[in-house]
């Protein structure tokens, strides 16, 4: 789940909050023509969606399987069925109501309140029982068709795509790398290579833009992706990841900081926005 | 030059240039940097400022600042292109943050995170220093060992050595120094930061002195055994103490010059429970005047031979300063600082002792002498242990439009 971020604020509301953090202003007229990204924002809208359409299936099949009791299937439909969510991360946050119901964390939220994924994940490895968890499998299913009807109305701006990259890997850098997302099932590494694949779409349909502006950034950037895939594929089993309790120190170090050489340029991303 | 260098902003004129003092914002971490127009100001010069470009680096033989901010770091590529490009960059960004200014370009993009990562913002220079050094490893990466000094390896293992990697070592190092922790830190940050992807830590530590304003008598600073420390530096002030005891003098590394690096953890808890006169005999010095055993004032010769009535050493020969001391020809120019890290869980006792910094234009003739006499027969090592060690060979200084480490490179 992500944390209330001004970001997400920002976003919606269109304004942006000051340094105080209380008052709202509305955005300095820009003095000079922003390029158009519209085909960009386009683009991944479809993305988007697309992504959230299939978390929706997939979330159908892993709560049917709990339903019916079926824990070993459950358990194998968790990690890649949260995958499309955390690819599509941006917007799927974005409705600050939904995503606690579906991705909350134990002690994210009151314990009262506490549903969703990682509610029925903790039933599914601690507890190992699907009993008592049909209720929060229905609602999950639920709360997912309300998020794929919610996204709709999403207005994708650039400046959603540009923080939304950075955002991606910061999730990764405060909670996959330290295995604190998956804390029962240690699927932390499906999440991780979500948000960065998440990431990387951004990237790449903004690449052209990028390259026109700062073709040696664009390279950076690239060669930084591909030095994260390259970690993460080390950690490949099958058609999913090792569990982060196989990885070493050094596995979790090296991952760590191959995220924070690509977010720093990925950082300037925004640049994109700014006339030529 | 004058002229671009009136049009810079000092951190303190971009608040007032804004119209904004209030307490608690910062600009590089806030939509607010925008807001401000930046407008050149006649220059409210900043109290403390230790120039950055000279023949040698600064943070050196300068007077210790209060605080110190160290960095040790590992190259992470191979492509000498990239580090000379990062190198070029730190002279510029390092120059600026000793003058007490904003780095980088002002936060004028809300869509962007500014350049300038901004607690230092309003800040007085605060004499910040920043002093790179290159160790083994880098030479090594850039396949430039034909330029590695032979001064610069590994040091060798010495009796009672306990080091853990996660305390030794590195192939770069940023010391910076400062009359306030925060400068030190944002300066040592910001400079990672913009490597990152060519460099990674290796380990870092904050450390401290007593400050100046609580030292209102200017005396030698006291580490935490309560003893001062220091007396026995060659005099920072005298050329040719420098050109003899600190200063390379030939080679690319001419201007430069050899730093070793040891955390030592000081057993503080054993140390209260000793009695006056066995601490002093440990260090051979008294522990209120800093004086050598037997003499009145703190800057009296050490004299290890004096002896007493009944024919014994003043100065105890297995004391620290004896030791160290040795015929007194070959000196080293410390500048260690004091840490305070929490506690050791395992025992919980403190985890406290000094970040010790020396200074010499040859290790393997004054530091690593002088140390072998410490390790096998110095008193003090009843309370204290080495836990971290490295090496580094600290860049010539740096001409104005020049970079570090450029007649490394020619
Ligand atoms: C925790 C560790 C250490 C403590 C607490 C400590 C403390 C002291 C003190 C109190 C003095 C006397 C005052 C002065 O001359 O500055 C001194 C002198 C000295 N120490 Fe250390 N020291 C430590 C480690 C070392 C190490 C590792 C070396 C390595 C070579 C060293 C080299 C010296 C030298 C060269 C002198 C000056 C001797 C002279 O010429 O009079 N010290 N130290």
């Amino acid at each position: 789940m992500k944390k209330r971020t001004l970001t997400v604020l920002m976003l919606m509301a269109g304004s942006v909050l000051t340094a105080c953090g209380n008052e709202e202003i509305t955005e300095p007229a820009e003095t000079t023509t922003a390029p158009d990204l519209s085909k960009v924002t386009n683009e991944y809208r479809d993305y988007a969606i697309g992504e959230i359409s299939l978390f929706v299936t997939e979330t159908e099949k892993f709560a049917e399987a709990v339903k019916v009791g079926d824990i070993e299937l459950a358990k194998e439909l968790y990690a890649p069925a949260r995958a499309h969510y955390e690819r599509a991360e941006p917007i799927a946050e974005a409705f600050g109501d939904l995503d606690p119901k579906i991705d909350a964390r134990e002690g994210d939220i009151p314990a009262a309140e506490w549903g969703g994924y990682h509610r029925i994940e903790k039933g599914l490895w601690i507890d190992g029982t699907t009993e008592g968890y049909e209720e929060y499998a229905q609602q999950l299913i639920d709360d997912t068709k309300l998020l794929r009807a919610k996204v709709e109305t999403v207005d994708v701006t650039p400046d959603m795509l540009v923080t939304g990259a950075v955002d991606l890997l910061n999730e990764v850098s405060t909670s996959k790398v330290k295995g604190e997302e998956d804390r029962y099932s240690h699927t932390d590494l499906y999440d991780f290579a979500a948000n960065v694949e998440g990431a990387e779409k951004i990237f790449r349909l903004l690449q052209g833009d990028l390259e026109k502006k700062d073709e040696a950034l664009a390279a950076e950037i690239s060669v930084r992706f591909a030095d994260v895939y390259t970690l993460l594929n080390k950690h490949k089993k099958g058609d999913g990841y090792t569990l982060y309790n196989n990885l070493s120190e050094t596995d979790v170090k090296e991952l760590s900081q191959s995220i924070d050489a690509l977010a720093e340029p990925l950082s300037q991303l925004g640049i994109v926005t700014e006339a030529l | 030059m004058n002229d671009f260098l009136n049009k810079e902003v000092s951190r303190r004129n971009v608040l007032k240039a804004g119209g904004i003092g209030a307490a608690g914002l910062l600009i590089g971490a806030s939509g607010a940097g925008s807001l401000l127009t930046f407008t050149a100001s006649a220059d409210k010069s900043s109290t403390g400022i230790v120039p950055f470009y000279g023949s040698y680096q600064a943070g050196i033989t300068t007077d210790p600042q209060n605080h110190l901010y160290f960095a040790s770091l590992i190259l992470t590529t191979m492509d000498t292109s990239e580090v000379k490009q990062f190198l070029k960059e730190w002279t510029k960004t390092a120059a600026m943050m000793t003058e007490g200014k904003s780095i980088g370009k002002a936060a004028e993009s809300l869509l962007l995170p500014p350049d300038d990562t901004g607690e230092a913002s309003g800040l007085d220079a605060s004499n910040l220093t920043v002093t790179f050094g290159v160790g083994p490893g880098f030479f090594q990466k850039l396949n430039l060992t034909s330029k590695q000094p032979k001064e610069l390896k590994e040091l060798p293992s010495f009796s009672f050595d306990a080091l853990e990697e996660k305390w030794s070592g590195g192939d770069l190092c940023i010391q910076a120094c400062a009359d306030d922790p925060q400068v030190a830190f944002h300066a040592v940050r910001n400079l990672v930061r913009i490597a990152r992807g060519k460099v990674q830590l290796k380990w870092t530590q904050a450390a401290f002195q007593r400050t100046k304003q609580a030292d209102t008598k200017s005396e030698t600073p006291r580490n935490l055994f309560g003893f001062k420390d220091g007396t026995g530096n060659p005099d920072t002030s005298s050329h040719s103490a420098m050109n003899n005891h600190v200063w390379v003098q030939n080679g690319w590394m001419t201007g430069g010059t050899y730093m070793v690096v040891r955390r030592v953890q000081m057993f503080i808890e054993v140390w209260d429970r000793t009695a006056l006169g066995e601490q002093e005999a440990t260090f051979g010095r008294h522990r209120d005047t800093g004086a050598p055993i037997g003499s009145e004032n703190e800057f009296d010769p050490v004299d290890v031979n004096k002896k007493d009535v009944n024919g014994n050493k003043l100065i105890p020969a297995n004391s620290h300063t004896a030791l160290a001391h040795g015929d007194g020809k070959k000196k080293i120019l410390r500048r260690s600082y004091s840490y305070a890290d929490g506690l050791d869980t395992k025992t919980g006792s403190f985890d406290a002792g000094l970040l010790f910094i020396s200074f010499q234009k040859s290790i393997s003739d004054q530091f690593i002498p002088i140390q072998t006499r410490l390790a096998n027969n110095d008193k003090l090592n009843e309370y204290t242990i080495h836990r971290g060690s490295a090496v580094f060979a600290c860049l010539p200084g740096v001409k104005k439009g020049g970079y570090l480490g450029e007649t490394l490179f020619y």
